[in-house]
């Protein structure tokens, strides 16, 4: 799968209340949660954030609550992926379950600024910037993280194994 | 081979008779929770996999916390969610307002999670039951929805770090600067994906409400669990408890860490974390004149009745400073009786502090005491993130329930021997 869009650039440790703060959990609607997306680290980035574009960040992205509304809200807000130099271990676990696709890029994450152009294959970990005319190679995804993939999901894994036992 | 307890558990709970770092097991979990925010997301997930049983009632806890009593509609409207749920599955343990307090104070006092079990539970504090030798992590709301189902989760086996502390503390210095100076070493970062291990003569003489408040912040630092094998003091707090059997493991001699952290804690002073992350760290006496608007004692991390037992001994007979307000918040209903009956509560009102039924409102700026722009707290909580506690623009320092007991008496944040010598 191949993404394109516009890069948002944010810094290290980008905590999970940054991405939605704890006065917003009062719901799980994905669509309420988007509209305060990035909030406190960038109070108009849901209002600007167009469909398919990209967040960058650095080091430990997702740090903090093991709160699922911050894949929901990023994904939901319309982010094709994020990019980072690394993910904190909830959210990286969460990002997968949800279905929000992440990579793990620290010559990306370091050289991505706000308003790059970024085309992502998702399958092959490769990343071009077109805005300064570099390419740099995500880790790739790990065989087990890929099989989650396949089945749609944890749920969907989950209830292929329910229907197996039944 | 030789082995860390964390692998030691894990093995015995995928079936194998070892497993190695970075290996991919799936094991049976002994226990699972989760709360107010997370569970609804479980609860759904749960329903549109067309699920129509959970594993085992018996190992799933639902303890409404974070907004409860419910702090607006649409707070009333998810714990309505959880109380329904208990009730068609029909779930012992369930926790309803005047029965629960904060979960992870909640179910180690109540001997629910115990030394060798595997828990995951929707709430990144869940490590805090590593302080009783078990591997206990937090997951999101999916992979407990799973768990719920199928009494099972996927784990990647966390490579090992240990820290062994040496010497003696000085008076006022406990778990909660431990583990602050230790995220203060090794950074937000500086444990992300692995197991850290608390060792050495300080932790085997540490009592067990401060090794909670120390494995509680292992998430602090990124880290998958902090754990400490248990001892004589473990089995002092759980044979009384236990809900079920237990068992302790213990790290082999010769087993393989990827770091090990040495360090003498003899000669440190209580320890700050500062705006805007737990790895800002510095002792308090070498904080500037730092004047604080409001004072948080309470939460999963410092919320134990020894905690409030501390915090009265600083602020017995004294009041808190004009302009400042102190809110402290028992972490269970059983340590709110018990201060009660200890007369903890008459010193803390007598003081002037306003005292609050169970919750974990004010820790992430649910209710309890939010923030106004360029407010600052001090609190013996676990995070101090921009917004927090409240407006993007206000400030939260993280300390021990001495210091914050001592900073509520004098306005400014202070060391607790400024109160009472």
């Amino acid at each position: 799968m191949k993404l394109q869009g516009k890069a948002w650039k944010f810094g290290n440790d980008v905590d999970t209340d940054a991405i939605i703060p704890a006065r917003y959990l009062n719901t799980i609607d994905p669509a309420a949660l988007a509209s305060h997306c990035m909030e406190d680290a960038d109070p108009e980035f849901a209002a600007k954030v167009r469909p398919g574009e990209i967040i960058a960040a650095g080091k430990n992205f997702g740090c903090g609550s093991s709160r699922e509304h911050a894949p929901i809200a990023i994904k939901a807000a319309g982010v094709g992926c994020v990019i980072a130099h690394s993910f904190a271990r909830i959210f990286y676990r969460n990002a997968f379950n949800m279905g929000l696709p992440i990579l793990e890029c620290p010559e990306a994450a370091d050289r991505i600024e706000t308003g790059d152009m970024l085309e992502v294959d998702l399958d092959s970990g490769s990343i071009v910037n077109l805005t300064r005319n570099e390419n740099y190679r995500a880790q790739p995804i790990p065989p087990f993280m890929q099989k989650l993939i396949e089945a749609g999901g944890l749920m969907e894994y989950v209830r292929a194994q329910m229907s197996q036992g039944q | 081979m030789p082995k860390t307890i964390s692998e030691k558990i894990l093995a015995d709970h995928a079936g194998k008779s070892e497993v190695f770092p970075e290996e991919l097991i799936e094991a049976r979990i002994d226990f699972a929770l989760g709360n107010d925010i997370t569970a609804p997301l479980s609860i759904s997930a749960f329903r549109k996999a067309g699920a129509t049983k959970v594993f085992d009632p018996e190992r799933i806890s639902l303890v409404p916390d974070h907004f409860v009593p419910n702090k607006d509609i649409a707070s009333a409207v998810q714990a309505a969610m959880l109380r329904d749920f208990a009730r068609e599955f029909k779930l012992p343990y369930y926790f309803e307002v005047g029965r629960m307090g904060v979960e992870h104070a909640l179910l180690p006092e109540q001997g629910l999670v115990l030394p060798g079990d595997v828990v995951i539970g929707a709430d990144s504090h869940t490590c805090t039951y590593g302080a009783l030798g078990a591997f206990a992590t937090g997951v999101g709301s999916t992979d407990l929805a799973a768990a719920m189902i199928t009494g099972r989760v996927w784990f990647k086996v966390p490579r090992s770090l240990k820290f062994v502390y040496k010497g003696k503390l000085r008076p006022w210095v406990g778990g909660k600067d431990l583990i602050l100076y230790t995220i203060g070493r090794i950074g937000v970062d500086g444990a992300r994906y692995r197991a850290m291990e608390f060792t050495g003569e300080v932790i085997e003489n540490l009592r067990m409400s401060d090794r909670l408040s120390m494995c509680n912040m292992a998430i602090e630092a990124g880290a998958k669990v902090g754990i400490i094998a248990p001892d004589e003091i473990t089995e002092e707090y759980v044979s009384v408890r236990a809900k079920r059997p237990y068992k302790f493991y213990s790290s082999d001699p010769g087993a393989e860490y990827e770091a090990v952290h040495e360090w003498d804690l003899s000669d440190i002073e209580p320890v700050v974390a500062m705006p805007h992350s737990p790895e800002n760290v510095k002792q308090v006496t070498e904080l500037p004149e730092t004047p604080i608007d409001q004072v948080v004692i309470g939460s999963c991390t410092n919320g134990r009745l020894e905690d409030l037992r501390i915090a009265a001994e600083v602020m017995r007979g004294r009041k808190v400073a004009n302009g400042v307000r102190c809110i402290v918040v028992p972490a269970t209903q059983n340590v709110y009786l018990e201060a009660m009956e200890e007369g903890l509560i008459e010193i803390f009102i007598e003081a002037e502090a306003a005292v609050s039924t169970p919750t974990c409102g004010p820790c992430l700026g649910g209710h309890m005491g939010i923030l106004a722009p360029g407010e600052t707290a001090i609190a013996t909580t676990n995070r101090n993130f921009v917004g927090r506690m409240g407006h993007i623009d206000s400030k939260v320092y993280l300390s021990n329930p001495a210091v914050a007991a001592a900073s509520a008496v004098l306005g400014r944040i202070a060391h607790p021997e400024e109160v009472l010598s």
